[in-house]
């Protein structure tokens, strides 16, 4: 993982609660089994029509958010699959950080895994903040890992809360394994303490 | 203390615990697909990593493949299946590859092979991961980046997540199945209800559910947004469990039993969360929106957006009905269908399917309508079959197919065109799930087996009916 500190940038609003990783990546795309170049298929299905043409109604589509490195959206951004793509997805459109009121649980893990930075606020907050937003000519915004703090292009700013430890990782783009496995002598204890009769190998297959 | 379920396996996990970090939980068992592991197998090539314990983890091909019985064609899907028979004999892991006669959905053949069982931690790169919490296990969806930590250290970096009990209240009616009640439970609760915790089922409907429908119900807590499901393991699990090919022999099964009947929440201990589901007055669930929550009663109408106060909530329905190409305030008996799917990880089962064959029995599928079934498994698929359940449907114009994901997703060929309305016993309604433009109804393998017969949803319990099988 690449370490982040901060990012700013243009902020793109999709203003819908509960999207799932379907939308953010569809099906049809998850057969790739390269780690990069999965930004073009971000929200294929919402982004094109059946021909390929952009939908003009999709509201990354609009120019104001073109280039936008902060996405906003409503509440259970993330929901559904487990698809790591989703995220892979996002980063590779260009986003470095997803602003929402919740996340689902397995799609915020996934986002700290590779330091797409998801930041949760209080819906209320989430709203103003992407009432401000100028849908016409675009707004940019900074977010800051560091700090914990976001600020609007006419200086305001709001703070947020981050997993400390998380928050380290990415500010560090330190590698997980790594950092499990300065604990081998834990695991090969738990294991000797913890025999199982589990034994994949002696089924016959 | 007084403890949970779900307190006794996690505090049996935890390798290490250090304040201001997450546990380092011990995984039990590690099962293994196509789709989410071939960059996790080339994340530890590129880092010169070994996977730890080949000895608890278990591949299959499920997502991707055919089940027309005929050879992958699709030249990306093909990579795919080949990654995966590359990389498992490459770092030692079994793999239950197509023809090996035992393949099936990872989230079927865990439990059916008896590596599923109470106690243990299970993962998958697969958010349906929590089906296997039927057994009293901690089985939970995990990315691709944790696929690959699992690999190389057998140990995940986890919070823990909070409990929740979902008390199953009343007497379940007749006729009325487990999709039913966790379709229900999703409505009520919604997508987002259980966001954060693991979820304990309890209730005499639970207790009285075979371990394929305590399947069902664990499958669907992802839908609720839960991180896994879990019923607390008891005689109708041990029994199930009993020389399965994996499962402990003599002594050694004597030995588990004594330790898994400790699986349990004591009385008084605490959840986060309590929520109670009613379920004496439930009704056949039919969702009618783009996510699992958007369910309504087979009885009932299609809900109207003119009825709803909230902005956000209005748009979200406006939006659905329009996907759905539905009308406000429809009858759900109107909907007309133009396939049906009966499979999946959530329902299908053995009994699943001798339930959709008991209801389609002696009549035919109505014209226009495209009905398949596609057991779960390899073994299901044949058990069906020396069960005459393959005539049943065959006889009634089903396709009987081939073991996998299938149309569950459409990763293989089979999906919805668009515009194309199912009747489908899987567990995700969300848009496009089973093809760009496709729509999908989620029910019951009996209120499905009916809507093929019918053309549209019917209410199951009127029809008359004998079980197979
Ligand atoms: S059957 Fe559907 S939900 Fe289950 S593992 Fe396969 S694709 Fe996922």
């Amino acid at each position: 993982m690449e370490a982040f500190t901060r990012t700013t940038g243009r902020v793109a609003v999709i203003d819908r609660p509960d999207i799932d990783t379907d939308q953010v990546i569809p099906k049809q795309f998850l057969k790739r089994i390269e780690r990069t170049g999965w930004g073009e298929f971000l929200f294929w299905d919402w982004r094109l029509d059946q021909d390929g043409n952009p939908r003009p109604d999709f509201e990354l589509n609009n120019p104001a958010f073109a280039d936008a490195k902060i996405l906003m959206a409503g509440r259970n951004f993330g929901c559904g699959s487990s698809r790591e793509h989703a995220p892979w997805a996002i980063q590779g459109y260009g986003f470095d950080v997803v602003i929402a009121p919740s996340f689902a649980d397995i799609f915020r893990s996934n986002c700290m895994k590779v330091g797409l930075v998801p930041v949760e606020l209080p819906e209320e907050r989430v709203r103003a903040l992407m009432d401000a937003v100028d849908t016409e000519n675009g707004s940019e915004m900074t977010v800051d890992l560091e700090a914990l703090t976001i600020t609007g292009a006419d200086g305001s700013t709001v703070e947020f809360e981050f997993d400390a430890f998380r928050r380290n990782c990415i500010l560090n783009g330190l590698d997980d394994i790594a950092l499990t496995l300065k604990h081998e002598a834990a695991i090969t204890e738990y294991e000797r303490a913890n025999p199982s009769r589990i034994d994949t190998l002696a089924l016959e297959h | 203390m007084a403890q949970t379920l779900f307190d006794r396996v996690w505090e049996r996990h935890v390798v290490r615990e250090e304040p201001g970090e997450p546990a380092l939980i011990y995984i039990d068992l590690h099962l293994l697909h196509e789709v989410t592991s071939p960059q996790a197998y080339e994340g530890l090539r590129l880092a010169g990593r070994k996977l730890r314990r080949p000895d608890r983890s278990i591949a299959t091909m499920d997502h991707n493949v055919p089940t027309d019985g005929g050879p992958v064609t699709d030249p990306l899907a093909k990579t795919q299946l080949d990654a995966l028979a590359a990389n498992c004999p490459a770092f030692g892991v079994p793999l239950y590859a197509t023809g090996s006669g035992r393949e099936g959905i990872v989230h079927v053949i865990g439990p059916e092979l008896g590596l599923t069982r109470p106690g243990i931690t299970i993962v998958c790169g697969d958010s349906h991961t929590s089906t296997h919490g039927a057994f009293g296990a901690l089985a939970f969806g995990i990315g691709t980046s944790e696929v690959e930590h699992v690999m190389a250290t057998q140990c995940l970096q986890q919070r823990r997540p909070k409990t929740m009990r979902m008390h199953f209240e009343g007497t379940l009616p007749p006729g009325i199945t487990a999709k039913d009640c966790i379709l229900g439970a999703i409505g009520q609760i919604g997508v987002a209800g259980g966001v954060g915790h693991v979820i304990e089922y309890t209730g005499d409907a639970i207790e009285a559910f075979t371990m394929e429908q305590r399947m069902t119900v664990c499958n669907m807590s992802i839908e609720a947004g839960a991180r896994a499901g879990m019923i607390a393991p008891d005689d109708t699990t041990f029994a199930y469990l009993e020389n399965r090919p994996a499962s402990p022999q003599g002594a050694e099964w004597e030995a588990a039993l004594d330790e898994w009947r400790q699986l349990r929440t004591d009385d008084g201990a605490e959840f986060a969360t309590e929520v109670v589901v009613n379920v004496d007055d439930l009704v056949p669930q039919v969702t009618w929106g783009t996510n699992p929550g958007m369910v309504a009663p087979v009885t009932a109408n299609v809900p109207d957006p003119a009825d709803i106060t909230d902005d956000e909530e209005r748009q979200s329905l406006e939006r659905a009905l329009e996907y759905m190409g539905l009308q406000a305030g429809m009858a759900v008996r109107d909907i007309e269908i133009d396939r049906v799917f009966i499979g999946s990880c959530t329902n299908s089962r053995i009994e699943d399917l001798r339930a959709a064959a008991s209801v389609v029995k002696g009549h035919k599928v109505s014209d226009g309508v495209h009905a398949m079934v596609v057991p779960g498994s390899v073994p299901i698929k044949l058990q069906a079959e020396s069960e005459g359940l393959d005539k049943l449907f065959t006889e009634a114009g089903f396709e009987w197919r081939e073991a996998g994901c299938s149309m569950c997703l459409g990763m293989n060929p089979d999906i919805l065109q668009p515009g194309e309305r199912s009747a489908s016993t899987s567990n995700r309604n969300f848009e496009g799930r089973q093809g760009r433009g496709g729509r999908t109804h989620l029910v019951s393998p009996e209120m499905a087996a009916a809507a093929a017969v019918a053309g549209h949803f019917v209410d199951v319990r009127e029809l008359s009916y004998e079980p197979v099988g």
